[in-house]
């Protein structure tokens, strides 16, 4: 009885001990667990495994990652983090600020990552001037995805800007068809919100407005003509959408039951799904009137300070892996968005990322490239949480244009 | 011998005297800890600064007053108010018919009473889930009367901002009306059927023996549920989180949606915690009055 027992707490002990003394081994939360996303993470696994680094797989599934940043925070506060996370934008910086995340500036100097990446990325990736982060991708959300099938039957063409787009949902509708594929979930509501912001405001008053949350831009007349358009779109919206998922819009656009959907990049992976050809039987345009500008949302890992100098070579070894042109083809094919790094083979890719890549540099260049506050990207989850409410408040009912633009102002303001 | 035999029932006196508290003093312990400690946590959370961890830089009441000037927090709580006293009033009533019409000695009785049970043995995701599908416009009722020719016919609750909340109190009340029922059929079967009896042969007639006898003595068991009840209404979450999503837009949203919202979801924690807070008060608020009365009564027994 006695040897059993002594037996059974060794076997604990040394499964607890077990993962401090195995040598070079990198432990990563995420939670890509679902088809293209857990085979790009599979991918990363492999070629990290060919090079001596054992993985240990800490995926918590649930969509945003709620679930994931939970359990992070737990673990972190009792002093035993991963390797890396899967953290994104402004989140990198609280995280840093909290004293979490290891510098991983020279492998990042050895790989001349400031010329690899465009700076508004570099910045996100940085704390305190030192990279904590490594990106692995570039979605881009202002996507405009339409069905031509739909368009032709109702005599309408693609619009361009928002007027052209209120004039060409009205003649799909009058044809019978939804002109706006859409689900009414918050953070959709927010993905639309931030394309009117961007289209009707241009990309100078979406970064002081909602990126840099300067006062005087956000309580402005632009604004209000923002939350105009923005209301303008509630009829083009069929009855059944609250809470209808993403996905179940993109296929309403793919059976032509709709005209259009305002959604990032990851809606094209439906439509391959469904044996649709981009160009010929749907359409990708940015989203109106904004098609010098580029609305990024960057995945990205953080990287979590390790006491075990071997896992810490390890960690470096995984930050080098995932910026190198192999990782981020086959993640980036994958996952139907861009590699964030900058300079590469494309043949691989299909037109909607040749423009996703066109765009992303060229709005590099004018200044049209910001960061996504409806995915996180912007600013902290506080104040995105403030804009998300208002913003899926407002579409939901009949607020006047002025009323949704003072319930910005205040609620950003307490927000911050 | 004697000795020895005296000394081992000192040992077992003492054991037994010992025992029930050694038994009980880790629940206890876990008690104390899990629950009080973690209350005066939060509590003491709910005046600092805190946002995505805990940070311990006093603020005052400045989350308080944050909270109290957020328009999503004043639908939660109106909701509350709404879905509390709807979902108490109406499980209360469909409860006690239920359970008064099950007490005529009809045949069946247990089956019916198993089927009228059986929703409290389903989870409120589940409940959620069904009932979502249940009143969605495209695939619920309104399609299905659509589909037997009455194509004007509209049933949008759940997608309109002003009546989401009721659809929450209808599945709810789905839920927990055969739970009430139970609650009620138990207390109607402790009835001393000689009062019934004395009643009859005082004249009174079915309803009036209802009213004026049997009613009244099950005081304790309407108290009972009550609590039981609202205790149920201020920690709903599940039942939102499936059923509506908090939408449209955060129409159908309850204060433990908003709590989780905020403290886990949008890193601000010391919002969450203040609202965290005033749901305990709330929870309060109810069951200290019911507390103080039946304490009153065991004294006075």
């Amino acid at each position: 009885m006695l040897k059993k027992s002594i037996a059974a707490c060794v076997a604990a002990a040394s499964v607890v001990i077990a993962p401090m003394t195995q040598a070079s081994e990198v432990e990563v939360l995420h939670w890509w667990t679902s088809g293209g996303e857990a085979k790009s993470v599979a991918y990363l696994k492999e070629r990290l495994e060919g090079k001596g680094v054992s993985w240990k797989d800490f995926a918590v599934a649930g969509g945003g990652g709620e679930n994931a940043m939970t359990v992070l925070k737990s673990r972190a506060v009792s002093g035993n983090p991963p390797t890396a996370a899967q953290i994104k934008g402004p989140s990198i910086q609280e995280w840093g600020e909290l004293g979490f995340l290891a510098s991983i500036d020279d492998v990042a100097k050895t790989n001349k990552w400031d010329s690899l990446l465009p700076g508004v990325v570099s910045d996100v990736m940085k704390y305190d001037g030192k990279y904590v982060a490594a990106p692995v991708n570039v979605h881009r959300v202002n996507w405009l995805w339409a069905n031509p099938e739909v368009f032709k039957k109702a005599g309408a063409s693609i619009p361009t800007t928002w007027a052209d787009f209120i004039v060409q949902a009205k003649k799909i509708k009058d044809a019978g068809y939804i002109a706006l594929a859409h689900g009414g979930q918050a953070w959709q509501d927010a993905t639309v919100f931030e394309a009117v912001v961007l289209g009707v405001g241009g990309p100078e008053y979406y970064q002081k407005a909602f990126v840099e949350l300067d006062m005087k831009a956000l309580d402005s007349k632009t604004t209000e003509e923002v939350f105009k358009v923005f209301g303008e779109l509630r009829q083009f919206v069929d009855a059944n959408s609250p809470g209808r998922d993403w996905n179940v819009a993109t296929s309403m656009v793919i059976n032509g039951e709709a005209a259009m959907q305002i959604m990032g990049d990851w809606a094209k992976g439906e439509f391959v799904v469904a044996g649709k050809k981009p160009g010929t039987d749907f359409v990708c345009v940015a989203s109106p009137g904004t098609s010098n500008a580029f609305t990024f949302n960057v995945d990205s890992f953080a990287f979590f300070k390790q006491s075990d100098s071997e896992n810490q070579k390890a960690q470096k070894a995984m930050a080098q892996e995932i910026l190198g042109s192999d990782f981020q083809k086959v993640f980036n094919l994958n996952k139907g968005s861009i590699p964030a790094r900058l300079g590469m083979a494309r043949d691989e890719f299909d037109t909607c990322a040749h423009d996703s890549m066109n765009a992303f540099v060229s709005s590099a260049q004018t200044g049209g490239l910001v960061p996504s506050f409806a995915h996180g990207m912007a600013v902290s989850e506080a104040v995105s949480g403030a804009i998300y409410d208002v913003a899926t408040n407002y579409f939901n009912s009949d607020t006047s244009a002025a009323e949704g633009k003072k319930q910005l102002v205040a609620a950003v303001q307490s927000a911050m | 011998m004697t000795q020895n035999a005296h000394k081992r029932s000192g040992i077992a006196d003492l054991l037994e005297a010992w025992l029930p508290k050694i038994i009980l003093a880790p629940t206890t312990l876990a008690m104390i800890v899990c629950m009080y400690g973690f209350i005066l946590w939060t509590g003491a959370l709910s005046f600092t600064k805190s946002r995505m961890l805990p940070q311990w830089e006093f603020v005052g009441f400045l989350q308080f007053e944050k909270l109290f000037a957020n328009p999503r927090w004043d639908v939660a709580l109106s909701n509350l108010v709404v879905f509390g006293f709807l979902f108490i009033a109406i499980s209360l009533l469909i409860g006690l018919l239920l359970a008064i019409f099950l007490d005529q000695k009809i045949r069946g009785e247990g089956a019916i009473r198993t089927i009228y049970l059986y929703p409290m043995a389903v989870s409120f995701v589940v409940t959620g889930t069904a009932w979502k599908w249940i009143l969605n416009p495209g695939l619920g009722i309104e399609k299905l009367v659509r589909d037997f020719g009455f194509t004007d016919f509209e049933f949008r609750w759940l997608v309109d901002q002003e009546m989401a909340i009721y659809t929450i109190v209808i599945a709810a009340v789905w839920q927990s009306s055969g739970f009430v029922m139970a609650m009620f059929l138990a207390g109607l079967r402790g009835v001393d059927d000689s009062l019934v009896k004395a009643a009859q042969i005082d004249g009174a007639n079915a309803w009036q023996s209802y009213w004026h006898v049997i009613l009244p003595i099950l005081r304790p068991v309407f108290f009972s549920a009550i609590v039981i009840l609202s205790h149920i209404a201020i920690k709903s979450f599940d039942l939102v989180q499936a059923l509506t999503g908090g939408g449209p837009g955060y129409a159908s949203d309850l204060p433990a949606n908003f709590m989780y919202t905020f403290a886990f979801n949008r890193a601000q924690m010391g919002i969450g915690a203040a609202s965290a807070m005033i749901m305990l008060f709330g929870v309060l608020a109810i069951l200290v009055p019911y507390l103080y009365s039946e304490l009153r009564g065991s004294n006075r027994g």
